[in-house]
């Protein structure tokens, strides 16, 4: 059974996120291997855009450099198409809207479905804009993620009563990377999506500790993680396996115990 | 059925993050208020008269009409306002309204550095902080400009993501507006992004075509035939348009900078080069690959260098009101040069894309017809960079 609510079928998940091609496909197809045996839920799979606008530097960079390598969608999909033979864990797209509309919606769609996908998320694509491409997704079956940000406000009922998969809450104000702080009322938000909806929520965006993910899972029913994790394929490159790995498991471990038992980024790849 | 809000035909729309929803919902609403308030628009107009200088004028350029030996040729001369472009028209209503609104901030994008400029002069003006983003290469092209703006009180922030030119300014623009959106205004320069932007814009530009139309009925007791500009996002095209939309015989003619040629990798002619996309709030145009990646666009104009164009010109191309035609970087040069030499009018090098079609349309025209070209600004911060690309260095 693998759908996206089996992710969170032990209440908290833990979800991690790359950059497709960087830096390039086959470490790409290692990460999501490792990923999945050290405990990700669900893995979001970033396919690059030229302009990521909602995108801090960290992964404004991953973009770079998988487009820099030659990743394209066509070879993303195919890439994905032999990893699904052995990971069973849920996968979502990232990507913006362009690169959906550009490739055809439909052709996209069923692609995607048809290589194993669960889901796609688009910063770009809001609530008015869904129906954009919402009647294809139902079509194929892949969930499409609707986003909650610190500004939503009086939108969150009406984005979590039509919500699919899960609810992506958006931590804090701004882009994508990592923050020494996240100040949003948090519990006030998953209050009001519990209101009206059944669905999971997952807290994203400045997430790069144990401490973190732990106090975001504790309100809402997982983590997700992207800019610590393409720090370090950063800094690795192709020997980004074993330390993101490594960082996976301990985020997965404090997330389901609910406590951080240590400082992945203390072991010997202390480089955060 | 797609959200019809904000759409001209196919185009337009809000494909931003949700981050930003309310606040462009916030937007529409204050804009939908004080258009309909006499006291704001009175505040506005005095803006426009008293301090930019308008109306502009519409010039009979006589001695270019009769070296072209055809159509009568008038200049609408924005390059007259205060500023010295028609940037200011958008920024003066963009500014007073985010003053009602309660802001205290502007953040804007800039490309030649004219849209920044002028933000830094409505900022200064009414009080206001200013934050301009500008590609690093564009930076270097207008050095000037970046000067003006500090001088102003603005703060210059140059971009060095993805071609550090126009269109990295608006993404990063766009950045900064969604980690700080309580106190901060983005004024968008051109008649793209999410809705309301392009009406918006396109409103506050409309005073131009407005005034065509008055001026040309009163010297020449008819309308044009014609109606030129250039067209990077296309604020100074679709203000000079928007009067005339409804009266089929006045042609709409729209500039895009081919650069090197619309058949080269280096031109910015979105209209001709490019394809129905989604970028930066909306559906449009956009130069693009085969997987949706933005292209690198280029041109010499720094205003131009942007690979989308606003969306209600993407409709007046798709119903075929208007057309977009490509000049190149070679025809917008010698145009420059030509206006200098034959009219003593200096005109930005964006403006000399829209000179340089004029060249070509006015011998087949009629003596009794009429073409207006709208300046959309003046040249002065060109004269360095044309000079190099004609082989001669000068320090500015």
């Amino acid at each position: 059974m693998r759908t996206i609510a089996y992710a969170f079928r032990n209440g908290k998940a833990f979800i991690p996120f790359i950059t497709c091609g960087d830096p390039d496909l086959s470490v790409t197809a290692q990460l999501i291997q490792t990923m999945a045996d050290n405990g990700a839920d669900l893995i979001e799979l970033g396919i690059p855009f030229s302009d990521p606008t909602a995108e801090g530097p960290v992964i404004q960079a991953a973009n770079l450099r998988a487009l820099t390598a030659g990743t394209t969608t066509d070879k993303i999909f195919e890439m994905v198409r032999k990893v699904r033979r052995r990971v069973l864990v849920p996968l979502v797209f990232m990507t913006y809207a362009n690169v959906v509309f550009s490739y055809g919606a439909e052709r996209f769609l069923s692609t995607s479905k048809e290589i194993g996908m669960d889901g796609l998320i688009l910063p770009d694509l809001p609530y008015e804009e869904k129906e954009e491409f919402l009647p294809l997704c139902r079509k194929y079956g892949i969930s499409l993620i609707s986003l909650i940000a610190p500004t939503s406000e009086n939108r969150i009922a009406m984005i979590a009563r039509e919500a699919e998969g899960f609810l992506y809450l958006v931590s804090s104000l701004g882009v994508t990377g990592t923050r020494s702080e996240i100040t949003t009322d948090l519990p006030s938000i998953v209050r009001v999506v519990r209101e009206h909806t059944d669905l999971p929520c997952a807290v994203g965006f400045g997430i790069s500790t144990p401490e973190q993910a732990v106090a975001m899972a504790q309100v809402s029913d997982g983590a997700i993680v992207g800019s610590a994790i393409v720090k370090l394929i950063a800094k690795y490159g192709k020997d980004s396996i074993a330390p993101v790995g490594a960082f996976v498991r301990a985020m997965k471990d404090a997330v389901k115990s609910g406590v951080s038992s240590g400082n992945p980024s203390a072991g010997p790849y202390n480089t955060l | 059925m797609t959200n019809q809000k904000g759409r001209f035909g196919i185009h337009g729309g809000q494909y931003i993050p949700e981050t930003l929803m309310n606040a462009v919902i916030e937007l529409e609403q204050a804009y939908n208020y004080y258009k309909e308030d006499p006291s704001f628009q009175q505040e506005l107009t005095e803006l426009f008269n008293e301090y930019a200088g308008r109306p502009s004028r519409l010039y009979k350029a006589e001695k270019m009409t009769r070296d072209l030996g055809g159509a009568k040729i008038y200049l609408k001369r924005e390059d007259l306002n205060h500023t010295g472009a028609h940037k200011i028209n958008n920024v003066l209503g963009q500014a007073l309204l985010a003053k009602k609104m309660g802001k205290t901030r502007l953040i804007a994008e800039t490309g030649a550095g004219q849209h920044g400029v002028a933000t830094a002069t409505a900022a200064a003006l009414l009080g206001m902080e200013c934050v301009v983003f500008m590609g690093e290469e564009d930076t270097r092209r207008q050095a000037l400009n970046v000067y003006r703006m500090k001088l102003l009180g603005s703060e210059v922030i140059p971009v060095r993501t993805g071609t550090a030119t126009l269109k990295d300014a608006v993404s990063e623009a766009m950045r900064e507006w969604t980690s700080r959106i309580s106190d901060t205004h983005y004024c968008l320069g051109s008649v793209m992004g999410p809705h309301p932007f392009p009406t918006i814009v396109r409103d506050f530009q409309a005073v131009i075509s407005r005034e065509i139309r008055s001026q040309i009925l009163e010297k020449e007791g008819r309308l044009p035939d014609a109606v030129i500009a250039c067209v990077g996002g296309g604020s100074n095209a679709i203000g000079s348009f928007y009067h005339f939309i409804d009266d089929p015989q006045v042609q709409l003619i729209g500039c895009e900078a081919a650069g090197r040629g619309i058949d080269s990798f280096e031109t910015a002619a979105t209209i001709n080069t490019g394809r129905v996309g989604i970028f930066h709030g909306m559906k449009s145009y956009f130069c693009q690959d085969a997987y949706g990646q933005i292209a690198p666009v280029y041109s010499i104009s720094a205003g131009l260098d942007y690979p989308g164009i606003g969306p209600e010109h993407a409709w007046l191309h798709d119903i075929g009101r208007a057309v977009y035609v490509g000049i190149t970087d070679e025809e917008a040069v010698q145009a420059f040069e030509y206006l200098a030499r034959t009219e003593g009018i200096i005109p930005a090098i964006e403006s000399a894309h829209a000179v340089a079609y004029a060249r070509k349309l006015a011998p087949t025209m009629d003596k009794d017809q009429l073409i207006v070209i709208t300046i959309s600004g003046r040249g002065d911060k060109d004269c360095a960079a044309i000079a190099r690309y004609r082989g001669e260095d000068i320090s500015e």
